[in-house]
């Protein structure tokens, strides 16, 4: 039987435009991680994975070294996008099967960060930046269900709203309509205050053993549902272009795993990179049937609910990329512990994390508990 | 001679195995189904519009062609539309990146 995993403590950095080096960027959030877990000591971590796309070496074993930790293993994780959350699962992966009891995961990325565009793909031509395959998935997803630009501004409404209340957020700026339809047009199906914004920012998760989880904390979250596909490299493999293939397939597996359903999730980080990713997200997690995901938007703005995207998600927060899946695992980790202050949700008991990478050519999603 | 070289002189060409014969694309060393030897499939290829946007003055269009093969080029002078039949007019590599451009077919 594969041991519990556990979330012992976490770290933030303030999300920025700033000239910050990796190197610093990970061991502030890594610093907050200790310093929010009084009984954490260096010499307990046995693991130390960095998740980053940065170009620079040997950055575990640097952290490591500046932090005091003389780990077993250590080593970085790049996956684009869902780098974080993909090294999440490998520090699950190294504390279930017994290889180590506790694990340090540090994300953290730099504005200029190479990761945002990738070179391989040639067959999206000279059309390699994101903002492409975000006008195909936009254009494509208006004319599958006759939505309009209005309606998917609201995403970015919603989320900018929300991020206000995120002391670790890029802008905190909330953004009219008007604003927001009369933002920068990048392309005809794309403005800019539908994109989520490259910055840097860290964010550090300590993970542990069950049988070591209760030393250093007493809300431990728990990590009960892992699910992660990856269909493709190329965005023009993508089955659809208006829904995501490899995020319906890991939140299927990460809810299969932790014996629950989409309707029983209490709280949601989903990868808005783009403001059509929010409704194809809630739809291929099966929270929203198909095409109903922009209705869930327009209710929770309704009814002013934090309970999708509460820290702002990647538009309202900023988008550092080897950062972003352990920023959102941290704050469903802050939701389940009611630590979320004024973006607290009532008493969420299930919490779900979904992370992808290159127009969810990759996806992983995480199920947490209380 | 290789897929990447002709797309390089302008021909639009992708990959076949010789042993499985499944389109290989993107260029690949091996098929990615039996990792087969590669050799070249010539066109030209009848593809099919099926998506497209626009920056600036430019439509920039998601094309299918047989086997599964899609790639993102340019269209000019013609507004297009869903499903209208193309085929690559000019293809090449600047700068390690490809690029395309469709015509109407
Ligand atoms: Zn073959």
């Amino acid at each position: 039987m594969a041991n519990k995993v556990g979330i012992a403590s976490y770290g933030m950095t303030k999300f920025s435009r700033d000239d910050i080096k990796i190197e610093s960027i990970l061991l502030e959030s890594t610093k907050n991680a200790f310093q929010n877990c009084s009984n954490l000591n260096q010499k307990d971590v046995e693991a130390v994975l960095v998740s980053t796309n940065n170009n620079s070496k040997y950055l575990s074993a640097v952290l490591s070294e500046i932090s005091g930790i003389k780990p077993k293993i250590s080593h970085s994780v790049e996956s684009l996008c869902n780098s974080g959350t993909n090294a999440i699962v490998s520090a699950y992966s190294y504390i279930a099967s017994g290889l180590a009891d506790v694990v340090l995961v540090a994300g953290a990325e730099r504005y200029d960060s190479p990761g945002q565009v990738l070179e391989w793909d040639n067959s999206r031509g000279e059309f390699k930046h994101p903002i492409f395959w975000a006008s195909i998935f936009t254009k494509s997803y208006k004319r599958e269900y006759n939505v309009r630009d209005e309606e998917l501004a609201l995403v970015s409404i919603k989320n900018h709203h929300q991020s206000i209340k995120n002391p670790n957020a890029l802008t905190k700026k909330e953004y009219t309509l008007d604003e927001i339809m009369n933002s920068k047009k990048l392309t005809d199906d794309l403005k800019l205050l539908d994109c989520s914004r490259p910055c840097t920012g860290g964010a550090s998760i300590v993970l542990a053993s069950e049988n070591t989880i209760n030393h250093l904390t007493d809300s431990p979250v728990w990590i009960t549902g892992i699910g992660q596909k990856t269909t493709s490299a190329s965005f023009t493999k993508n089955i659809t272009f208006s829904a995501m293939e490899s995020s319906r397939i890991s939140a299927n597996s990460a809810l299969k795993m932790s014996k629950h359903k989409a309707d029983q999730i209490d709280v949601i980080e989903l990868h808005d990179a783009f403001s059509v990713c929010e409704p194809m997200a809630l739809e291929s997690i099966g929270v929203s049937s198909k095409g109903k995901g922009l209705e869930l938007v327009k209710e929770m703005i309704v009814t002013d609910s934090p309970k999708i995207n509460p820290r702002g998600g990647l538009m309202g927060s900023g988008h550092p990329l080897g950062a972003t899946g352990i920023a959102q695992t941290i704050e469903i980790t802050q939701q389940l512990q009611s630590k979320a202050e004024s973006r607290q949700i009532d008493n969420p008991k299930i919490g779900l994390v979904h992370n992808m990478s290159a127009a969810s050519t990759s996806s992983t999603v995480l199920v947490l508990e209380n | 001679m290789n897929v990447e070289s002709e797309l390089e002189k302008g021909n639009f060409v992708v990959g076949e195995c010789l042993k499985c014969k499944k389109t290989v694309w993107p260029p690949s060393d091996y098929c990615s189904l039996c990792f087969g030897n590669v050799s070249i499939k010539d066109g030209p290829f009848q593809g099919k519009i099926i998506e497209f946007s626009k920056q600036g003055n430019d439509y920039f269009c998601l094309v299918e062609f047989n086997e599964n093969v899609k790639i993102i080029g340019k269209i000019t002078g013609e507004t297009p539309q869903i499903n209208q039949n193309v085929m690559v007019k000019k293809c090449g590599i600047q700068n390690g990146n490809y690029f395309f451009e469709f015509i109407s077919s």
